[in-house]
């Protein structure tokens, strides 16, 4: 069975905070749903399904729809990381398929600026079985994305120029978003000027580090025929988790080498169909790799294809992240995926920034990463139609 | 202009009765490995399964503790500065580690490295590489 034209976005909202000392992660995530049932045009007593990751307090799903007051007839709390949204959505499409629920919530939201002064963020790994066998090698969200790329670096000679593209890219549209973090723009000599944080990875190649969240509403065909929204329709999806293989792998390789063949092969449509490209952006090396994996350019010449402006609304071939992305918009819960979804359907709904919405956008595709492509790591991609 | 390496405080691993005998090797300064005895693939880091043919039976091998530098970060925002890195053992397993005795600044991918094991602050010593 497939989930293709099963489902549809019916709702989207990102919080327009990025900072929130003064409130608490469960009230993020009753806000995030409140805006996006407002914008789908239905209330909680719609929603019968709920969906959500590792952010969640307490007992993730079953605080959540205790607190929001859900009444539920399914519930899905799978854990990717910032790549979790994208598993949800899909997920969503799938209960929905099956009769399952109808609308389905999703929502995301943390507050990592308010709770962490700075600094590296190290994962707590818990009892996991790979621990004894990494904690002790100071593994911290930098290197375990520097190692990806100083290694992509070394195969395939691309240079922290290409890399700075990829932020010079997400700070013209991050010009146009009164919400970004980071609104300046940027040149490829304020990127490999900056300081060093892990080799090869400077600062302004990190995301921003912003408290917040996003929530999306999934619905069923019959659900959106009583919408009055762009009808956003579901096409294709695909997850794959890649890990360390028993000490056999390649790290210039992401998840997306699988999760983006087979959304592609469900959506019956190849990546230079796509107008439009929500790319999870950790850090500007994630991006390379997973256009590479994806298809939009060979291996490892990713770097080549990020340069001069490629990826720049009206400008590149490939207009991506056009809110700002992680690198310089949002990155709430130190989880980007949320936002891949919410600006990748503004675009197709013909709602981005008028300076970067693309013009006839009736295909667009969103990716995330979560983990660390260093290590292991959780890779989704979502295809979207207008219809 | 160079950067040293200094050692770094480090908390001791955490030992699980499956993992016993490594951190016993690492004591006397052995470095093993997991190679399962029915599809005779190595693997790291070491499990009672077999990550490939998921055999239960899985045998310690010693590994020379020679291999080359398969990728590394030299993370620098940090009070010690420290490479941190994968080695790509002669036995053909890849491992995480740090890079350690020498300037941190000179580390290259594909250069030679060799096993030595720096103290832990209660427990066991952990394999790290040194440049040969
Ligand atoms: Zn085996």
């Amino acid at each position: 069975m497939s989930i293709k034209g099963k489902a549809y976005i019916a709702g989207i909202y990102e919080h327009p905070t990025r900072k929130a000392p003064d409130k608490t992660v469960p009230q993020l995530h009753a806000e995030v749903a409140r805006g996006a049932l407002q914008d789908a045009g239905l209330t909680k007593d719609d929603v019968d399904g709920y969906f959500c990751a590792g952010d969640a307090p307490g007992l993730g799903g079953f605080s959540m729809a205790e607190y929001m007051g859900l009444k539920l007839r399914h519930i899905d709390t799978t854990e990717t990381g910032g790549s979790a949204y994208l598993v949800h959505v899909s997920h969503a499409a799938q209960a929905i398929a099956a009769g399952k629920c109808s609308v389905a919530l999703v929502t995301l939201a943390g507050r990592p600026r308010s709770e962490r002064a700075g600094g590296l963020l190290s994962i707590n790994f818990g009892p996991a079985p790979d621990a004894p066998f990494e904690l002790p090698f100071a593994p911290v969200t930098a290197n375990r994305y520097g190692v990806s790329a100083m290694r992509h670096m070394y195969q395939y000679g691309t240079t922290s120029e290409q890399l700075a593209w990829v932020k010079v890219a997400a700070s013209h549209h991050a010009q146009y978003n009164p919400n970004a973090v980071l609104q300046d723009v940027v040149t490829v000599e304020d990127v490999v000027n900056s300081p060093m944080i892990s080799d090869p990875l400077r600062r302004l190649d990190c995301c921003v580090v912003s408290d917040g969240g996003g929530a999306v509403i999934v619905v069923s065909p019959e659900v959106m025929k009583s919408l009055k929204k762009p009808r956003v329709k579901i096409i294709g999806a695909g997850e794959f988790p890649k890990h360390l293989n028993g000490g056999k792998m390649d790290l210039t390789v992401s998840g997306a080498a699988w999760s983006g063949p087979t959304a592609f092969a469900e959506a019956g449509v190849k990546p230079s169909d796509i107008k439009y490209a929500s790319i999870y952006d950790s850090f500007t090396i994630t991006v390379v790799i997973t256009l590479e994996d994806l298809g939009f350019c060979k291996k490892g010449e990713g770097g080549k294809f990020v340069a001069d402006g490629n990826l720049i609304s009206g400008i590149g071939k490939l207009p991506f992240n056009t809110d700002g992305g992680g690198l310089c918009n949002n990155h709430p819960a130190d989880r980007g995926g949320m936002t891949k979804i919410i600006e990748a359907v503004r675009q197709l709904r013909g709602e981005a920034h008028p300076k970067v919405q693309v013009k006839n956008c009736d295909l667009a595709l969103a990716h995330g990463t979560g983990g660390s492509l260093g290590t292991r790591h959780g890779s989704a991609t979502l295809i979207m139609e207008r219809e | 202009m160079a950067t040293p390496a200094q050692d770094r405080k480090i908390a001791a691993p955490a030992i699980t009765p499956d993992t016993q005998a490594f951190w016993d090797a690492a004591e006397q300064g052995t470095l093993l490995l997991k190679k399962c005895p029915k599809c005779k693939e190595l693997h790291y880091y070491p499990r009672p399964h077999c990550p490939f043919c998921f055999h239960d039976q899985t045998e310690w091998v010693e590994a020379k503790g020679t291999g080359v530098i398969y990728t590394f970060s030299v993370t620098r925002r940090v009070e010690i500065p420290y490479a941190f890195a994968y080695v790509t053992l002669d036995e053909g397993v890849t491992m995480m580690t740090n890079i350690v005795d020498c300037d941190l600044d000179a580390i290259r991918i594909g250069q030679k490295v060799k096993v030595v094991f720096k103290p832990t602050t209660d427990g066991p010593p952990v394999p790290m590489f040194a440049p040969t």
